[in-house]
């Protein structure tokens, strides 16, 4: 058999999950309503803002002559300002996001890659420009653009714990980080600051499994990262409870810092939890930049 | 080598005990195996470290799970065996002759004793013994062969109601044979001559082991009649504690079912062998006693038969003229009074008043015409079995009845007038009675010489005169004669009753011929003489546990060896039947004395309960297993594998699985709610055996078969109901299905007297003995002697296995075969008429019109019909398809069932078929 087919397989499978993937995320856009990103104030855009007196330096050709001829005065008509915003997603591909501690759970990876398609249509239906980091996808507008996210969503990284990805974020753009954040903080720390320094901002979202929270772990047990490059083992698992969850609440800590620091969010996810919840959340922290 | 009651067969296996402390220090150094997780917060868990190092080792708990696992599979490796075979039993190779009594005094302890037959036979069989079985009630020589042909055929042995007597013993050690062999005597307790030399025969062959019940034996003697009283007394083998014992008197109701009528409890002091007591009963009930029985004994010995010697007697006295007032000794009757006053009932009053009560004796002093109803009456009452005795006097003289020709109630015809001897107008000396010839029932009595009569009617000489009389004068002239009159007979005294004509009813001899003309019956026992050249003909006959059993063909006994032989198997217990009267044959007779057996020192003799080698590997290594279980579930809750919540999830569904099944919600049911149900729709019912399961089956069986008849017939039965005989209604249920349990209560006198109107108004009982062996009518299985043991008392016709052509076959479904969990062919329904036969050209006969009550089988039909409530099967039939097709059959045979009982003979009206076409015109 040609190595093709194997590969070929392989894509048709990738390529079955992929509008899946895009219909599951529709759907969870679908339930959240929006406009566009009104700027509450008259400049550039297509809706109408108001019409006020005209004024001294005002150009003739501005001038609306079927609401002047109403009354004596001239007037203007006024659009609202409308802008369009560059956000860059970039969503953890690691091996430490393939994991689910029960069935009844998705793995932390498939809800990252849901959560930043359905941000991406939200904010492509919000008249935004949206683009992926770290998949040389900058930011552009339209459906193509969507399809062209789900598709390089679909990457999977080899690498045990992923590092936050700045190149292709447009300065003063807004960004998205989808990631547990379990790996190294440093990257992390140099991504945040490399983006605050271009000026952008945005959230960072950590997405976590119940059973990292709670550790419901007893005995003796030899603890592997999913990628299998890290070991630990303990003879019993149930005494390291309590020291695990304060190393999980201090890097919690540490991130929250960062984020305050940088003049970023900082949301916290668990897969048990509805995504619908998660997407709201995250569009109301990407629309509240707008309003700052 | 033995420890306590447990021996070992292989005990140099227990060595391996040793290792247990080192396995002890190995296992303790292992700890419990990781368990690998993926966890992608192992980033956070880097350089913790864990605090203790002691829970590396197994904990010490584990380890002696482990431990005692391993301990209870050496040790059961090594062969445990309870109680291994006791020292006495000295060999365990070479032939085996098993010894029993098996008379009546074994039947109390038989159940121990078959068991420990069983055990015995048991045993031989595993050291492959040739075993050889002896009955001394029924000796034949012994046939050694394997303890498993044996061991078949033990269910079917019993008791005899009779012990070995010294001729049978004497026999029965001329039967052994020359081989040597160890023996074992399953004794009954009891000493009786010839033993010795049986034991010392045996001792030539071989060691003797004695086995028998340490509690004594106690029996009944016959009841005899004392002033009026019954006297009982009961008997014991060994005198000691005082104790007190119930008997009980048995007999019919007036409804005819036997039951328990008084009872009385006897005393034994402490030192005595007898203890008697007086039981005093109205002559009604006393008429109506057909036993007494010590209760709970259970063996022949403890029970005591009654015969016609307990019944007073009903004789109705009826003179022909006044009696005249003050004038006693003159009275027709008075003489007869005194006679009779002791030991019978006198009943007086007009002769039509008194036939209504059938009385036994009617005696007719001097009374010479009869009204035609009169007559006729009497008649009818002598051919039923009455017995008429007559007395002559001046009327009978003076009238014409019986003088051209005989009359029926007059055995012979009389001459006119009569005659006088030795009177003061005539010639000679007043007649002596000449003595009684053999066939006379008179013979054996001797006439005293001071007898004399004066005056007697005489009796036409005829041919048939001479086999007449019974009683005569010196010269030869007729005193007493009788005829036969259908199953009873007329006697005539040719005198008067009272002293008139002869001073016969001043003596003695007369009190003694009444008695032998059974007009007054006190005597116990005839003698010998009286029984010389009669046989007697058994009707009923005890079996060794004291039950009374029909004789069948039992061929009849000789008066002599009916006296003098000892009981046997051609002389049984019971009742039986002479030609005057009915005697009851008791196993003790009133000499008897119990007397413990008592055994040489060298034999040795154990009690009944011998304690069965157990062995002990199977249940030990099941222990072992269940540790090592234990174990795996404890490891795992160790290292953290097991996880709580599916724990608790699979115990509770564990529990819910083992929890028993939730009670029948129709038991709730009131009885009149139940009857209401039942009367508001077609109901099918099953007894309440009180076994729940079986219970269950029969419920879920008749609701399998309602299905069925819902869906493929018209007949829409609703729920079936469980029916308890004693409180509900039954006329409301078609059909009534009896699965028999061996420990199924017997119905009390009401619930049979409500089966029997139920069976009679057209219901149907369906017995299934549920064992596939109701071939033989069952005798040999648990069930099928329950079973007849239900339906003693129920009114059931005559039935017969199933004919090809019953109507059965065809009310629904053509069927051959009834077939249902099992595939036996015994099905019983009521038989045909004997008048039904085949007619040529027609499929089947022309059988009764009636539907059959009852329908027995053991096919447990109720199991293969058993569906749940969804509608599945409960129970497997056979195998594969053919299995199915077997179940097909069994619910066709359900539809057929229900059919019968709702259309009754419906399809036998086929027969008519050709007859209906000729009556239309062609």
């Amino acid at each position: 058999m040609s190595p093709i087919a194997p590969l070929r397989a392989q894509a048709e499978t990738e390529a079955a999950r992929f509008p899946a993937l895009l219909a599951r995320a529709e759907h969870l856009a679908g339930t959240v309503l929006l406009g566009e990103h009104g700027r509450k104030r008259s400049g550039m855009g297509d809706d109408f803002w108001q019409y006020r007196p005209v004024q001294a330096g005002d150009e003739l050709r501005h001038i609306d002559w079927r609401r002047s001829a109403k009354s004596d005065g001239q007037f203007l008509r006024q659009r609202e300002w409308q802008i369009a915003q560059s956000v860059t997603l970039w969503v953890d591909g690691a091996a430490s996001m393939r994991f689910s501690s029960d069935d009844a759970v998705p793995e932390k990876s498939d809800r990252a890659r849901l959560l930043a398609l359905a941000m991406a249509i939200l904010l492509n239906r919000g008249g935004e420009r949206v683009g992926l980091s770290g998949a040389n996808l900058p930011p552009r507008r339209g459906e193509a653009q969507v399809e062209r996210i789900s598709m390089a969503l679909m990457h999977e990284d080899s690498a045990d714990y992923g590092a936050p990805e700045t190149t292709g974020m447009l300065s003063h753009g807004r960004g998205i980080f989808l990631s547990d954040f379990l790996g190294e903080l440093d990257p992390v720390k140099k991504a945040l600051t490399s983006a605050a320094d271009r000026g952008v901002r945005g959230v960072l979202y950590q997405i976590l499994d119940p059973a990292e929270e709670s550790f419901p772990y007893r005995g003796r047990t030899i603890f592997e990262s999913v990628g299998g490059t890290l070991a630990h083992e303990t003879l019993k698992a149930s005494e390291l409870r309590d020291r695990y969850l304060a190393r999980l609440a201090t890097r919690k800590d540490e991130l929250q810092a960062l984020c305050t620091a940088t003049g970023w969010q900082y949301g916290l996810h668990h897969t048990s939890q509805s995504a619908q919840s998660a997407v709201l959340w995250l569009y109301n922290a990407i629309d509240g930049e707008h309003h700052r | 080598m033995t420890l306590g009651a447990i021996g070992f067969t292989t005990p140099w296996l227990l060595a391996a005990l040793l290792v247990l402390p080192i396995l002890w220090i190995i296992l303790r150094a292992v700890p419990p195996a990781p368990i690998r997780r993926r966890f992608p917060g192992v980033a956070l868990l880097l350089g913790l470290k864990d605090d203790d190092t002691v829970s590396d080792r197994t904990p010490w708990w584990l380890l002696l799970l482990r431990m005692l696992a391993v301990a209870a599979a050496i040790v059961a490796l090594a062969g445990p065996i309870l109680n291994p075979r006791q020292t006495a039993e000295t060999q365990d190779s070479g032939p085996l002759l098993i010894v029993l009594d098996a008379s009546w005094a074994s039947a109390r302890d038989w159940p121990a004793k078959s068991e420990l037959l069983d055990a015995m036979l048991a045993e031989a069989g595993r050291d492959a013994r040739p075993v050889g079985m002896m009955r001394l009630s029924n000796a034949e020589p012994p046939v050694f062969q394997a303890a498993e042909a044996w061991r078949s055929r033990l269910s079917g042995m019993a008791p005899s109601a009779w012990a070995a007597s010294e001729t049978t013993m004497t026999d029965a050690a001329n039967m052994l044979g020359s081989d040597g062999f160890e023996t074992r005597w399953l004794s009954d307790g009891l000493d009786r001559t010839g033993r010795d030399v049986f034991l010392q025969a045996l001792e030539d062959r071989g060691p003797v082991t004695v086995y028998e019940s340490p509690v004594p034996i106690i029996a009944l003697k016959p009841a005899i009649v004392e002033d009026g009283d019954i006297r009982i007394t009961g008997l014991r083998a060994v005198a000691g504690t005082p104790r007190a014992v119930q008997v009980e008197a048995h007999g019919r109701d007036p409804s005819g079912i036997s039951r328990v009528l008084a009872d009385l409890t006897l005393q034994f002091q402490p030192g005595d062998l007898e203890a008697t007591g007086l039981l005093s009963l109205p002559s009604e009930l006393r008429a109506r006693l057909t036993r007494f029985e010590i209760a709970g004994q259970r063996h022949a010995g403890a029970v005591t038969l009654t015969d016609d010697s307990l019944k007073r007697r009903e004789v109705a006295l009826i003179a022909g003229r006044e009696d005249r007032e003050g004038l006693e000794l003159l009275s027709p009757l008075h003489y007869l009074e005194q006679a009779l006053e002791p030991t019978a009932d006198i009943l007086e009053g007009s002769l039509l008043d008194i036939l209504p009560a059938n009385p036994d004796v009617v005696v007719l002093a001097d009374v010479a015409t009869l009204s035609v109803a009169e007559e006729e009456a009497l008649l009818d009452w002598a051919n039923e079995g009455g017995m008429l005795l007559r007395f002559a006097g001046p009327r009978l003289a003076a009238s014409d009845v019986s003088r051209s020709s005989e009359s029926p109630l007059l055995p012979v015809r009389l001459r006119a007038g009569g005659r006088t001897v030795g009177g003061a107008m005539s010639w000679g000396e007043p007649k002596q009675l000449a003595p009684f010839s053999e066939n006379s029932p008179f013979f054996g009595l001797t006439p005293s010489p001071d007898i004399t009569v004066s005056a007697q009617v005489m009796a036409q000489p005829d041919p048939t005169l001479s086999e007449r009389v019974i009683a005569q004068l010196s010269d030869g002239t007729p005193l007493v004669t009788r005829k036969r009159i259908g199953a009873g007979q007329v006697v005539l005294f040719h005198i008067t009753a009272n002293a008139e004509w002869s001073t016969l009813p001043l003596s003695g001899v007369f009190v003694q011929m009444l008695e032998r003309l059974a007009v007054s019956s006190t005597l116990a026992l005839p003698d010998l003489s009286e029984l010389q050249g009669t046989t007697w003909q058994p009707v009923q006959v005890l079996n060794g546990f004291g039950a009374l059993n029909d004789a069948g063909t039992l061929p009849g006994v000789d008066g002599e060896n009916f006296l003098q032989d000892p009981l046997g198997p051609e002389l049984r217990p019971g009742i039986y039947e002479g030609p005057d009267r009915r005697l009851a044959l008791n196993v003790l007779d009133t000499e008897t004395v119990l007397q413990p057996a008592t055994w040489p020192a060298d034999v040795p003799v154990l009690g009944l309960e011998r304690a069965p080698e157990t062995p002990l590997g199977g249940w030990l290594l099941a222990a072992a297993l269940a540790l090592l279980m234990a174990d795996i579930v404890a490891s795992l809750a160790l290292s953290g594998r097991l996880i709580p919540a599916r724990a608790t999830l699979s115990a509770i569904l564990l529990t819910v699985m083992l929890a028993p099944q939730s009670a029948d919600a129709q038991s709730d049911l009131t009885a009149e709610e139940k009857t209401l149900l039942a009367a508001s729709e077609v109901v099918l019912g099953h007894i309440l055996t009180g076994d729940p399961q079986l219970d269950q089956t029969a419920q879920a069986g008749l609701r399998g078969l309602g299905e069925t008849l819902y869906f493929r017939t018209s007949v829409e039965p609703d729920t079936p109901v469980g029916i308890d005989l004693e409180t509900d209604e039954l006329s409301v249920y078609a059909l009534l299905y009896w699965p028999i349990t061996p420990n199924q209560p017997i119905p009390s006198a009401e619930a049979y007297a409500k089966l029997n109107t139920y069976l009679r108004t057209g219901g149907m009982i369906l017995f299934d003995t549920r064992d596939a062996n109701v071939a033989g009518f069952g005798a040999s299985s648990p069930n099928g002697q329950k079973l007849q043991r239900l339906a003693a008392s129920l009114d059931v016709p005559p039935l017969e296995p199933i004919p090809q052509d019953h109507v059965l076959t065809r009310t629904f479904y053509l069927l051959q075969d009834f077939p249902g969990r099992h595939t036996g062919r015994g099905v019983w329904v009521e038989a045909a008429p004997p008048d039904a036969e085949q007619v040529e050209g027609m499929p089947f006969r022309n059988l009764n019109d009636n539907v059959t009550p009852v329908v027995i089988g053991g096919n447990d039909w109720a199991a293969a019909w058993a569906t749940d409530a969804s509608g599945n099967s409960m129970f497997p039939v056979g195998r594969g398809f053919a299995g199915e097709r077997q179940r097909e059959l069994a619910y066709r045979f359900g539809v057929n069932l229900v059919m019968h009982v709702l259309t009754g003979n419906y399809k036998s009206d086929q027969v008519h078929v050709p007859a209906l076409l000729d009556r239309l015109g062609q």
